[in-house]
């Protein structure tokens, strides 16, 4: 049924189609700007660096995202450009494990992953809202295939452990009656003038019409079962075809449950901007990004270089490590300057050449404790059974979260999905036990949102960030007081040496900081080297 | 304040869920959903607090472990651990790479797992601390961004 809307004022649609129409696009997209429909990331275009000094040596540390970006663009920029890489791997925390790959974490336990060919999971960066321009533009660039990462799904469950008996509901019958329950009250205190003192006679109005709306109440400002309000929610019949087509509406959660369960908590979680849709993935896992950044810049890579120092002078940057793949020898590389993306987990504990305070902010930023579990299944129950494609289930238990494979629906046979992906208490707990206690805790927790987890289960594999060797965390983790005094001081340009990756960024975590991180500092770094700063 | 993440109560995560965002250490990471903090198991005893939440970096046996070019620090034979002053400010405030506790433990835990490591992996000291003793160390909580 169609919702009544009280008034039909101008829609911005309808305004931007005019201005573009009377001024032109620019004037629109400006436009737009201003009314806040372009807003993304601060990312514009690549940069365009000139004049480079020929002959200009740079040494890049890390070949994460950051670090291979930085390569790319200042190679095309004219500099001559030397990547230092500790794995034997470029892309750093962009990778997928795969079929066949295996792994050994801090603490020696090794792990294989005994997937079906081609399925996968993604250890770290596992999907890409759309305004996340900078990282998206070079996906274009480098030819990365893209498919819908899927986010949102009605169907999925949210769980308490201590709600409604602990079984799961559907998100949307949550957020169905979480809205209905909420405008009804909200409604409830205008009828009875309780907020006239902040509301207008015409805002009353208006208040009470959307309310209605937005929550599905009646006529009487009632959120109730009924045919309409279970076109929201879902029948307890659905509706059919034929001579018993007629639909059995569904019965409301108790306000009260719905109150203190906290399911809303991740209603609230994905209105986010970063959790909007449209997100993305890129098809066959998230390390095709990283291949293809390699693909551009695997010529100016050396692998197995772990760096011990980095020292600096007037005339250029001196950077030591060891040739883990020749015997373990100490090499001094030399360059006029260097693009440090080194994880400052690592790189607080390295003998490196800098400001006091320079050295004070790579000390000030902790780095996060994450765990994700892989599970393989061996038919997709959660599509057969529970019709839910792609999405999330979320939980209070430890492992936080279900996320369904946003690909390969209604096919057959073994499939991926994320098991548990967690930060803060539950992934110090995790990261401290054996690959094979996690997976126990994965399945006895996911259990609780569907039975079939045992019968179905086929094999996992576990990845805890702090058990990495050349991370030894997630991401950072600034506090605003570490931000206010340190963020700024990160991000100069300390005499020839500039950081960049997503501790430099407003986007932590995200690779879109590193990205953005990684085309600032070389913006910077290269109006230093052609004397412009 | 302390965020009450260990205390099992029917209207924990509503709870939890308010005091991560106003004041305790970023409990939601950009890009997780942990914006209710998972219910962890009790944590009364050193040991417990050890096995939580110290174990995942600084490895069970307390030996620490070797990175690329850095490391956990380890706890056997590590001669900072004689005053206790120092682990109780490592705790409490994080040290690099290591996030801040201060706020996540409570001061009665962060005195048992530092009586807990000084006294394991070969540690035999025996001035032993008090809540008391962390409560008065402890700087203003920082806020995690969100």
């Amino acid at each position: 049924m169609p919702e009544q809307h009280p008034f039909t004022p101008q829609t911005r649609r309808q305004l931007l189609t005019r201005i573009g129409v009377a001024a032109g696009t620019a004037a629109m997209y400006q436009a737009m700007t201003a009314m806040g429909h372009a807003a993304g990331t601060d990312f514009t275009s690549p940069p365009t660096l000139t004049g480079a000094r020929k002959g200009t040596t740079v040494l890049v540390l890390g070949s994460g995202l950051a670090g291979m970006l930085a390569a790319y663009e200042m190679r095309k920029a004219g500099y001559n450009v030397r990547v230092l890489e500790f794995q034997n791997r470029a892309g750093g925390r962009n990778f997928t494990l795969h079929s066949g790959d295996s792994f050994t974490e801090l603490g020696g336990a090794s792990q294989s992953v005994k997937f079906a060919p081609g399925n996968y999971i993604n250890p770290g960066p596992w999907r890409i809202p759309y305004h996340h321009q900078g990282l998206l533009h070079y996906c274009r660039e480098f030819g990365v295939a893209l498919e819908p990462f899927v986010e949102v799904n009605h169907n999925s469950y949210l769980h308490a452990t201590n709600a409604f008996g602990g079984k799961p509901q559907r998100y949307r019958d949550v957020m169905s009656d979480f809205n209905g329950y909420t405008a009804e009250m909200l409604s409830k205190a205008v009828n009875q003038h309780k907020l006239d003192d902040i509301l207008h006679p015409d805002e009353r109005e208006h208040v009470l019409a959307a309310m209605a709306g937005w929550g599905t109440l009646d006529s009487s400002y009632r959120y109730v079962k009924s045919d309409r309000v279970s076109q929201r929610r879902g029948f307890a019949k659905p509706q059919g075809g034929g001579i018993d087509g007629a639909p059995i509406p569904s019965d409301l959660l108790p306000r009260d449950e719905i109150m203190a369960s906290g399911l809303w908590n991740w209603l609230s979680f994905n209105m986010r901007l970063e959790m909007q849709t449209t997100m993305f993935q890129p098809v066959g896992g998230m390390d095709q990004i990283g291949k293809a950044f390699a693909k551009q810049v695997k010529d100016l890579i050396t692998f197995g270089c772990k760096v011990s120092a980095i020292h600096q002078d007037d005339k250029g940057v001196s950077v030591t490590y060891t040739d883990v793949n020749h015997g373990n020898r100490t090499v001094e590389a030399k360059a006029d300057y260097c693009v440090c993306t080194i994880p400052l987990s690592i790189l607080s504990q390295l003998d490196v050449q800098v400001s006091g305070p320079m050295k004070a902010a790579i000390a000030a930023v902790p780095y996060a404790s994450s765990v994700k579990v892989g599970l393989e299944f061996n038919r997709r129950f959660w599509e057969e059974d529970d019709q839910i494609y792609g999405g999330i289930s979320f939980t209070d238990q430890q492992m936080s979260q279900i996320s369904y494979p946003s690909h390969g629906y209604f096919s057959k046979g073994k499939a991926v999905l994320l098991g548990a992906y967690m930060f803060g208490s539950a992934a110090y707990d995790f990261a401290g036990m054996t690959p094979e206690q996690r997976i126990e805790a994965v399945l006895e927790q996911g259990s609780k949102i569907h039975p079939q987890y045992r019968k179905e289960f086929s094999n996992g594999v576990s990845w805890a960030w702090s058990r990495v060797p050349w991370t030894l965390g997630c991401c950072s983790m600034w506090s605003e007081q570490a931000r206010k005094t340190h963020y700024k001081t990160l991000c100069e340009v300390d005499n020839r040496v500039v950081l960049a990756g997503e501790h430099a960024s407003y986007i932590g975590c995200w690779q879109e900081g590193a990205i953005l991180s990684s085309l600032d500092a070389i913006t910077r770094l290269h109006k230093r080297a052609i004397g412009a700063a | 304040m302390p965020a009450p993440l260990f205390r099992t109560s029917r209207l924990l995560p509503i709870v939890a869920a308010a005091l991560c965002l106003a004041a305790s250490p970023r409990l939601a990471r950009a890009d997780a959903a942990a914006n209710v903090d998972a219910k962890s198991a009790p944590m009364t005893t050193g040991a417990d607090v050890y096995r939580h939440v110290c174990q995942g970096c600084h490895m069970p046996d307390g030996k620490g472990a070797e990175g690329a070019g850095a490391r956990f620090p380890a706890f056997a034979g590590n001669p900072k651990l004689a005053d206790s002053g120092y682990p109780v400010y490592v705790v409490l405030n994080g040290f690099g790479g290591m996030p801040w506790f201060n706020g996540r433990l409570t001061d009665e835990q962060i005195a048992n797992v530092v009586n807990y490591i000084r006294t394991s992996f070969g540690n035999h000291y025996t001035d032993l601390i008090k809540a008391s003793d962390v409560a008065g160390q402890k700087p203003p909580v920082p806020t995690g961004e969100d």
